[in-house]
């Protein structure tokens, strides 16, 4: 089905699409590049001239570069872990036989079409305030002294929060891997005698191990960069002040835009990383 | 007016050469089979006249007039597919008038065309369903109803019927043999299926690997195949062929003869042999004979009354007269 | 014998299951519910679940005060244009790379897929930049580009994989019939590929809807969606439960909706067929 005139339609109909991500990604992308050796204050004097690495160094030289990587990985692998860790659990128990499964999925599912800035907020006034939210009630209910949760328990809460908001994703991504489990195989263990927890490490986790690698891996890029949440919840204080807000407060708001650009730089740089391996996965599949 | 000429066409994808060189002339209104092996590029042939692939060279003319680099649809060409390739959400009444609205025509001439063509092939009370809620052979039909609708200046067909089951496939076979009788438009069908190409054909065309072995009137291809791979490949069962003294004793490489045209006795013969399997149709019977001292093993057709079974002795006699001979390039020769 | 063990466990799996689902969903049912209540009862200790005086005055109010209308609107346009803009560039690459593939198309979409995956706050200042110059700040035309520029990978993906399942002989048929290119698109494969188009749509709707990094920003007052709306409750106007609860409410309710019925293409979307 090529012919020498359907191959230049398909070249002349691709272009738009490639064109404008092209655009999309080398404008952008050159220009953080530019400005990340560029000594540039937009609101105390403008473009200062080249500075060579100097952005690059006073980024990861500067105070606030270790704690934020910190609060960074913290965040990304206790998300990883509590919508990993549940979402096998709750995909294994979605899966069983029970009445009204097609409900409590869509009860499962519905914190992920919940829009980031209203989830952060309500868990923020409703959940966690200390004098108003439901925890403080609950905490008072047995005796015990409430919490100022984003100010004590900071990085925890939202942990909690970006967690409620993943774990949907991944339930519903192990789901569809574990019904794709031949249950005859499960069946045929069940009938060996294997017992319920040696069925679940010797069957059902080396089965998920794909679909677990593809959920950490996409869940990571998308991690990486959660912003909404710490905007509306901490503002970056109480040290949830991650690489992304980090770079985000260097560029908008102190508008020290070399600074942030080469914080922007790095954050490429990391994200690229994950993606390569999720790209390898995904250019696998598309062979097969 | 469809007489397809194919001037030196070849066909490359990549690196690998699918079709060399080729030079074919189908005459107008003739009923042109391709069969060959799987594989051996009959589709990619029909594709190229189609216009859904480019020659790599050579030059396709149409009635004479150079078509090479004229796309698909200008052709004046219909295909039916193996797949029948009908539009899924479209009635078959849409179906069959699809070509007819691409061309603009107004719509008391779609509805008479499209009325008439679902006359002839008998789909009228199924105009108003969907493709999906079809039998394989009514898709068939609405395929071809499709293609007849165009009043094309040629109809290809590429394995139309490989996708039913047998007994309506000799319905249908029957039935393009009908349309073509009534049309006498020409006609490109390829198979691999060498029943269907001796019953349909005006002229098979004999492909190995891209290249043409052997054209001619089923008959003719039968009775004086050109080398040994036609005769191998055109008649049911196989030619047996023949190596070693037996074929030098008659000046050949190799000798060919038809399974029909060898007599089983019990009493002498010029062969003997054992009966390894016997396979009995009731009207015919053949036999795979071992032991015979000229190939693995000799088929045999004889008639349906004849009782040898597995592990029998018997003898064999060639007809002298319908032997083929074959010299050490494979060419046959008198 | 065994068969009450079964019915046993069903029972067991039922109890459990919705309890886990109930607990999962219960900030939202929360919300909804706080969103009928009176600020008075909203912050009511203890607190009250369902034993209050139901009214609708929150949703009066929000959208008295605040316009809801107009973020609503705003949200409507953004996503709505910017899928609809990302499907019209997308439709015709993806016909290219399932029909006509060649060696790069999976370069290609690997590539497309892996800009996907730029950190947006790595090319904020450029963009902010851009949009200063050429007026686009605070403007929806603005939103609804970097938007359907962010979608694009994934529209285009998922479409790639809707048209993979139709057969290539079918537009050859089309072409063969006499269909310009425009036309095998337009009648054939277009109507063929509805479901897959609607799927690609809604799931995309529901990424433009709840973006939360550009909305908030690029926009001030003037082009501000509902996630930027939102966001201004987090400061003293927050502590009015029962008003944040409405707007909050009125926000994810039609993405809820459509959320609901997209389920099976957010693994086919988000995952990028990784996961089958
Ligand atoms: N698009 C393509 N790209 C590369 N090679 C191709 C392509 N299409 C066909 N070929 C190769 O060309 C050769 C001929 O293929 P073709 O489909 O014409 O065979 P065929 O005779 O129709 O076989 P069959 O009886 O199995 O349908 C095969 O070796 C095939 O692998
Ligand atoms: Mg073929």
């Amino acid at each position: 089905m090529a012919t020498q005139h359907s191959r230049s339609a398909a070249r002349f109909m691709m272009a738009p699409a490639v064109i404008l991500l092209l655009g999309w990604m080398l404008v952008p992308l050159t220009m953080t590049l530019w400005f990340s050796f560029k000594k540039y204050l937009p609101l105390r004097g403008g473009d200062l001239g080249w500075v060579g690495f100097d952005n690059y160094v006073r980024f990861v030289s500067s105070s606030s570069f270790w704690p934020a990587v910190q609060a960074t990985l913290v965040i990304v692998l206790g998300v990883l872990v509590v919508t990993v860790c549940l979402g096998v659990l709750l995909a294994i128990l979605l899966d069983q036989p029970m009445w009204g499964q097609g409900v409590v999925r869509i009860l499962v599912i519905a914190p992920f079409f919940v829009m980031p800035t209203v989830s952060a907020l309500v868990w923020k006034n409703m959940f966690m305030d200390p004098v108003n939210g439901l925890f403080a009630h609950l905490w008072k209910a047995f005796g015990a002294e409430p919490i100022s949760w984003l100010s004590e328990a900071s990085l925890f809460s939202i942990i909690l929060i970006v967690s409620w908001q993943w774990l949907p994703f991944a339930t519903l991504i192990l789901l569809t891997a574990i019904q794709s489990l031949d249950s005859e195989q499960l069946e045929a263990a069940e009938m060996d005698g294997a017992p319920v927890l040696k069925r679940f490490w010797y069957i059902i986790l080396p089965h998920l191990s794909r679909a677990i690698t593809v959920v950490v891996l996409i869940q990571t890029i998308f991690l990486l960069s959660i912003f909404a949440e710490i905007f509306v919840t901490t503002q970056g204080s109480f040290g949830t002040r991650t690489l992304t807000y980090l770079i985000y407060q260097r560029v908008l708001e102190s508008q020290n835009v070399g600074l942030g650009s080469a914080g922007g730089v790095y954050a490429i740089i990391l994200a690229n990383i994950v993606a390569i391996f999720l790209m390898r996965i995904v250019g696998r599949n598309l062979d097969a | 007016m469809g007489r397809i000429t194919l001037d030196n066409v070849t066909k490359s994808f990549g690196p690998v050469q699918v079709i060399p060189p080729l030079n074919l002339t189908i005459e107008d209104g003739e009923f042109t089979v391709f069969v060959g092996p799987s594989g051996c590029g009959k589709s990619t042939l029909l594709r190229l006249i189609a216009g859904l692939e480019d020659v790599s060279s050579g030059e396709i003319r149409i009635d004479r007039q150079d078509a090479t680099h004229v796309p698909p649809a200008k052709r004046g060409l219909a295909m039916v597919f193996q797949s029948y390739a009908l539009y899924p959400h479209m009635s078959v009444r849409r179906n069959i008038a699809f070509p007819l609205r691409m061309a603009k025509m107004d719509q008391a001439e779609i509805d008479r065309r499209v009325n008439s063509a679902a006359e002839v092939l008998n789909l009228g009370d199924y105009l108003d369903r969907r493709p999906g809620q079809l039998s394989g052979g009514q898709r068939q039909r609405v395929a071809i109803g499709r293609a007849i609708v165009r009043e094309p200046a040629a109809f290809l067909f590429d394995e139309p019927l490989s996708n039913l089951d047998a007994a309506l496939r000799v319905g249908m076979r029957l039935e393009i043999s009908e349309l073509h009788e009534r049309l006498r438009t020409t006609m490109i069908y390829v198979t691999h299926d060498q029943v269907e190409a001796m019953t349909m054909a005006d002229k098979i065309v004999v492909l190995r690997a891209g290249v043409i072995e052997q054209v001619g009137s089923p008959l003719e291809l039968y009775r004086t195949p050109r080398n040994l791979f036609v005769a191998g490949f055109i008649g049911s069962p196989r030619m047996n062929l023949i190596e070693g003294p037996e074929a030098e004793r008659r000046g050949a490489h190799t000798i060919g003869i038809r399974p029909e045209h060898i007599e089983v006795t019990e009493g002498p013969g010029a062969w003997s042999g054992t009966v390894g399997v016997a396979e009995h149709l009731g009207s015919d019977t053949f036999f795979h004979v071992h032991e015979t001292g000229l190939a693995e093993t000799i088929t045999v057709r004889a008639g349906g009354e004849v009782g040898f079974d597995h592990g029998d002795r018997i003898h064999l006699t060639p007809r002298e007269d319908l032997i083929h001979r074959f010299g050490a390039d494979g060419l046959r020769f008198e | 014998m065994a068969r009450s063990v079964t019915t046993n466990r069903k029972h067991a799996n039922t109890v459990l299951a919705w309890g886990v689902g109930l607990l999962i969903f219960f900030p939202i049912l929360w919300t909804i519910l706080t969103s009928f209540k009176t600020e008075a009862q909203a912050i009511a200790s203890p607190p009250v679940f369902l034993n209050f005086d139901w009214t609708l005055e929150n949703y009066a109010i929000v959208q008295e005060r605040s316009d809801y209308m107009r973020f609503l609107w705003n949200s409507v346009i953004i996503a709505g244009g910017s899928t609809l803009l990302g499907v019209i560039i997308a439709v015709p690459a993806a016909w290219s790379m399932a029909f006509v593939p060649s060696k790069r198309t999976k370069d290609i979409l690997l590539w497309m897929l892996s800009t996907k995956m730029l950190p947006a706050v790595g090319v904020l200042y450029p963009i902010y930049l851009i949009f200063i110059r050429l007026g686009l700040l605070d403007s929806r035309v603005g939103l609804v580009i970097v938007i359907m520029l962010i979608n694009l990978p994934i529209i285009v993906w998922m479409l790639y994989t809707y048209f993979r399942e139709i057969p290539g002989e079918i537009l050859e048929a089309a072409r063969m019939d006499g269909a310009t290119l425009r036309e095998e698109i337009l009648y054939v494969l277009t109507p063929m590929a509805i479901p897959g188009i609607a799927s690609t749509i809604l799931l995309n709707i529901i990424l433009a809807w709840n973006e939360a990094f550009w909305t908030l920003n690029l926009t001030a007052a003037r082009a501000a969606p509902l996630t930027a709306f939102i966001a201004s409750y987090s400061s003293p106007e927050g502590l009015f439960y029962a008003k944040l609860s409405a707007a909050s409410t009125m926000a994810i309710a039609p993405i809820l909706i459509l959320g609901w019925f997209s389920q099976k293409q957010l693994v086919r979307g988000l995952t990028f067929g990784a996961v089958k």
